[in-house]
């Protein structure tokens, strides 16, 4: 009989274990979420990342090896971007309706998110490569990572940032907006389209059809918005 | 389902091309999504060939987001060290903006006479 220290170094070197592990983490995050009611702090990602960071650490496994494993998954976010099409399709006749509601909020949205992280945290004393970082979190991940290294920030921490910015939106949106007493799905997922990216956008496809495809809108609209104004405000900063 | 993948993975494709050939600021996913709209328009009858592949990558959206976020792990010293106003500036910040713009999005809709329905 094999070993099971054998067994373990065989399938840690192949990319099966961390590919289930990642949609296992996954499944449990989602019936949590169910079991919880859909309440929005019972995040599936948030859920899926603590157990996944948990088996790293207890399994002394590396990033990079989890990675290998995880890396069909991160794959499709790519192709699923392509499809966020289909929703904007189906609601393009309201897209076309409130164009200036859509640039107004997404210039508002969009100014807010950066000046307010990086005043906050250059009010606490952050400084330097971590600061610059902070300065694109609103976008998608592809597009903060681009932006942060353009300006002299850690890729790698901005995506960090980014994924944590997406998870906050996504718990707090709902509440939020509840008491803000905001009843426009369309105002409601444009807003955390642009503030919370990917993440945000599936949270609103979970809560309501034209919400994911207004905030679906938004996180491509802020993807642009954000290259151009994240520069501009950090300069006001450093 | 073999051609409405083969019809996402070559709008990315394209997507990425022009990106890197054309030195855009946009994600290559981004400018696919932009062209695949630009065939829906096109070909209206392609919107009924993708639409169950599509709505079933979307329906598990948060999924993909779980190996970039288990990236966190390899961050958890910095996050330590200033993760107080890190934190506090994600929060505030996330807070600020869904509600600066669902709140200009919803007052100016009112102004133009939008109404949702």
């Amino acid at each position: 009989m094999t070993g099971f220290t054998e067994i373990w170094s065989y399938l840690s070197q192949g990319p099966l274990l961390w590919l289930t592990a990642t949609l296992a983490a996954y499944a449990c995050g989602d019936a949590a979420f169910r079991a919880a009611g859909r309440r929005p702090f019972v995040n599936p990602v948030l859920v899926a990342v603590v157990l996944l960071g948990t088996a790293l650490w207890a399994t002394a496994t590396p990033y990079a090896t989890y990675f290998e494993g995880a890396q069909f998954v991160h794959f499709l976010l790519g192709p699923a971007t392509v499809a966020l099409a289909l929703p904007l399709w189906d609601n393009l006749g309201h897209v076309r309706r409130c164009a200036l509601p859509i640039a107004a909020a997404l210039l508002a949205g969009s100014a807010t998110a950066v000046i307010s992280a990086l005043g906050i945290a250059w009010a606490m004393g952050v400084r330097g490569e971590v600061l610059i970082s902070l300065a694109p979190k609103s976008a998608t991940a592809p597009v903060a990572l681009g932006i942060s290294d353009a300006i002299g920030g850690s890729p790698t921490l901005t995506a960090v940032l980014v994924i944590l910015t997406g998870i906050t939106g996504a718990i707090v949106a709902t509440p939020l907006l509840n008491l803000l007493g905001l009843t426009d799905w369309r105002a409601r997922g444009f807003a955390v389209g642009v503030a919370a990216h990917g993440i945000g956008t599936a949270r609103a496809f979970q809560v309501n059809p034209l919400a994911g495809a207004f905030a679906a809108l938004g996180m491509g609209l802020n993807a642009v918005l954000t290259a151009a104004l994240a520069p501009a405000i950090l300069g006001l900063f450093l | 389902m073999i051609p409405a993948l083969l019809t996402l993975f070559l709008c990315q494709l394209a997507g990425e091309t022009a990106a890197r050939a054309l030195h855009l600021p946009l994600p290559g996913p981004v400018i696919g999504m932009v062209l695949l709209l630009a065939l829906f328009a096109l070909f209206p009858r392609l919107v009924t060939a993708l639409r169950l592949v599509a709505q079933g990558i979307l329906g598990h959206l948060s999924l993909l987001f779980v190996p970039a976020g288990v990236g966190v792990v390899g961050h958890l010293g910095l996050l330590g060290q200033s993760g107080l106003p890190i934190l506090a500036a994600l929060l505030v910040s996330t807070v600020l903006a869904i509600a600066v713009g669902a709140l200009t999005f919803a007052a100016v809709a009112r102004w133009t006479g939008n109404h949702p329905e």
